[in-house]
């Protein structure tokens, strides 16, 4: 009772808070999404999937699937038969909200009727269910491995409180019912657990430690949610309509990002899924653990723990909740303060103007590196009879989404503008890159009114297409890397594949399309030295060679350089690929 | 004074002895690596921001070793964090880092 009152204003207070510390215009967004009746179906859609069945555990595992729908559902249906089971028995006590869970307790004599069994079946039946997915839960704890987990979390001391008052809460109800049965009625498991234990337990004075217990197990879990994972439950239901009204994390600790941190069940599966996890040293540095240290507040470890993530984006793509690990740490970044803060303003866009072609060819800092990628993207446009323009053949400004991932916006917000100018200046209407950064920042942050980006492996996709290129097909074996800010980033996976089958025989990677895994070479990560990427490299190339490829293909210059370093075939850029194919 | 046409530049000899080297310690405590710079020049020769604010790498490291803040200061106000000097250094320092840990810890005389 003290439990439930507290939890109830504990979450009133929480939701008001996050709500409160929506930036203006944002609280607007979500409130009037709140009432638009498409958003609305998608919220409660959202809600019933997501919360109560787990339908993307489901799509992961099985059993980790069935173990938590059948906790969350098992419990909401308790709750909700329960509430039933009261408003048809006694009316007039609904409106207590603990009565419905002592129900049994209170309620000495029902008669037997078929409705009475009906529901005696049915709250017998969620039981089960619940109970079996505690099992599964306890079950877990030893053998992580059965659910297609490889790693689970280190629960900390409260959340231990929690996981054992919650593993035993359902044990002890069963025992408690169990223990009523007969006066109060139940049905194939609480009735026949009754007859078990007035086998040898005659008497009812055993019932009231049952009950006791059981109430006290809620009662403790109940009190410690709030400081436990397991805040998990009301923080999801809230996310949810605030990522279905489009709001952005804005603030590095309020609104969405408190959201998202609490939504955390802890579930572990950004850890297996994390490229830095090859090393065992990285394993703390996870999304998971970034959650709980924000949480906690321990400011040197969010440092650290931001600074060294890739972002390469793929514990936001597996995260059942929803929580976007990398944006969350792109927003810590950006809480630093530097002494020496970069200016641009000197920078004479004049001397770097180009003339214009229609299409303009930016191929940018990591392609400068590797000038085979621009030769043959060059060779290509040639053949093809593309009339272009190079904007940077003798160097230009950064796209700024390295700094953008520094999380230093004012630096990147200034790189654009000077880009804009350039290319505004130029008269193209295209505008191809060979990079996947510098693509995905032209396309989330810079204003090119009518100018198409594009990246260079749709537009070949579309040249072949159009018959201005003819391919010769061989009989190599090419595997796709897809990069991080190509696929995850910018949803590209279908184009590159559909030119490289245009040159060869195409097969896939063990984890590929939203679950490729990171070169290991990003610009994302701060602080990790190359020493420390070699395992992770080591590690994507041996995802790549399982289905023994003659040649690794990628579409971004970066992958391309670090995978060189390390690989035992050749890696190709799909340009390269494709010159070489093409008569 | 009596113009002759030319004249005597300014010592350019440093006084380790007076040189403050704060700057460089702190930065090594967080990016040891520094100390391992050859200052091969192969950073100077990548970086796009060279032409607009003289920046090189090698440049900082070696003013950051002599204790010429100030230049070092100049170079880096056109730095675009782009990695490229990162990804060419043959002792794999992980100059990004430095560049950024130079920036925070930097204070004004
Ligand atoms: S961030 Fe997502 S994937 Fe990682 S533990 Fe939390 S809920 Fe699970
Ligand atoms: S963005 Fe990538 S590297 Fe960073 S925590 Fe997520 S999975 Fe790991
Ligand atoms: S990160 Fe800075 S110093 Fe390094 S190459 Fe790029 S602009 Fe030059
Ligand atoms: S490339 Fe590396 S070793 Fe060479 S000067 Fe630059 S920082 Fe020093």
């Amino acid at each position: 009772m003290i439990g439930m009152i507290f939890i109830l204003s504990y979450c009133l207070v929480a939701l008001v808070r996050i709500i409160m510390q929506l930036p203006g215009n944002d609280r607007k967004k979500f409130f009037i999404s709140l009432v638009t009746p498409k958003t609305m179906a998608k919220n409660i859609r959202d809600i019933f999937c997501d919360c109560l069945f787990h339908v993307k555990l489901w799509k992961r595992n099985k059993l980790l699937g069935y173990m938590h729908s059948s906790i969350a559902f098992g419990w909401f249906m308790l709750i909700v038969v329960g509430h039933i089971e009261v408003l048809l028995y006694t009316p007039h006590r609904a409106k207590l909200l603990y009565f419905p869970i002592f129900f049994r307790y209170f309620v000495a004599e029902t008669e037997e009727t078929m409705r009475g069994a009906f529901f005696f079946f049915l709250m017998d039946f969620f039981l089960l269910m619940v109970l079996s997915g505690i099992f599964l839960a306890m079950f877990k704890r030893i053998q992580s491995g059965v659910f297609g987990m490889r790693r689970t979390t280190n629960p900390s001391f409260l959340d231990l409180i929690g996981l054992y008052s919650l593993w035993a809460i359902f044990p002890l109800r069963l025992l408690a019912e169990g223990f009523t049965a007969d006066i109060s009625g139940g049905s194939f498991l609480t009735k026949s657990l009754n007859y078990v234990l007035h086998s040898f337990l005659s008497d009812h004075a055993n019932m009231l430690p049952a009950w006791w217990a059981y109430s006290c197990a809620l009662g403790i879990f109940l009190i410690v949610l709030p400081f436990t994972r397991y805040m998990h439950i009301p923080a999801e239901i809230l996310l949810i309509p605030l990522r279905n009204a489009g709001i952005k994390i804005r603030n590095a600790r309020k609104g969405l990002a408190k959201a998202e941190v609490y939504a955390c069940p802890s579930c572990g599966l950004c850890i297996d899924a994390c490229p830095m996890g090859v090393m065992k040293t990285h394993i703390k540095d996870t999304t998971v653990y970034l959650n709980r240290q924000i949480r906690r507040n321990n400011e040197r470890r969010i440092e650290e723990i931001s600074d060294k993530c890739l972002l390469c984006g793929k514990c936001t793509a597996i995260c059942p909740v929803g929580v976007e690990g990398d944006k969350l740490r792109i927003a810590q970044r950006s809480l630093r303060k530097y002494a020496i803060n970069q200016d641009y303003s000197g920078i004479d866009t004049d001397q770097l103007h180009v003339k214009g072609e229609k299409v303009m060819y930016f191929a940018g800092c990591m392609t400068a590196l590797t000038p085979a990628i621009s030769k043959a993207m060059e060779s290509l446009l040639r053949k093809a009879g593309v009339s272009y323009s190079f904007m940077d053949r003798d160097g230009g400004i950064c796209c700024g989404r390295p700094m953008l991932m520094a999380g230093r916006f004012d630096q990147a917000r200034q790189m654009v503008e000077k880009n804009t100018e350039i290319i505004k200046a130029s008269g193209a209407d295209t505008l191809l890159l060979s990079c996947p950064i510098c693509y995905r920042i032209f396309r989330e942050k810079y204003r090119l009114e009518g100018i198409r980006i594009i990246h260079h492996t749709e537009y070949i996709a579309e040249l072949i297409r159009q018959g201005r290129l003819s391919m010769d097909k061989g009989y190599t074996k090419y595997v796709f890397h897809d990069p991080c800010e190509l696929g995850r980033g910018c949803g590209v996976y279908e184009e590159p594949r559909e030119v490289l089958s245009y040159a060869g025989e195409l097969v896939e990677a063990t984890k590929n399309r939203k679950e490729s895994i990171c070169c290991g070479g990003s610009l994302g990560s701060l602080t990790l030295g190359f020493d420390k990427r070699k395992s992770m490299t080591e590690n994507a190339l041996a995802n790549l060679t399982e289905a023994s490829p003659d040649v690794i293909a990628t579409a971004c210059p970066l992958c391309r350089s670090t995978f060189v370093r390390y690989a035992d075939r050749p890696v190709e850029d799909i340009a390269e690929i494709i010159d070489r194919n093409c008569i | 004074m009596i113009d002759f046409g030319f004249k005597i530049s300014p010592s350019s000899a440093i006084n380790m002895d007076n040189a403050d080297l704060s700057l460089y310690e702190k930065v090594r405590e967080i990016e040891p690596d520094i100390s391992k710079c050859i200052a091969c020049g192969s950073c100077s020769a990548t970086c796009p921001a060279g032409r607009f604010s003289g920046m090189s790498v090698r440049k900082c490291i070696l003013d950051l070793q002599r204790g010429k803040k100030n230049e070092v200061k100049k170079m880096l106000s056109c730095c675009m964090l782009c990695g490229k000097c990162t990804m060419v250094c043959p002792r794999g320092i992980n100059t990004r880092h430095l560049i950024l840990s130079i920036c925070k810890l930097y204070k004004e005389d």
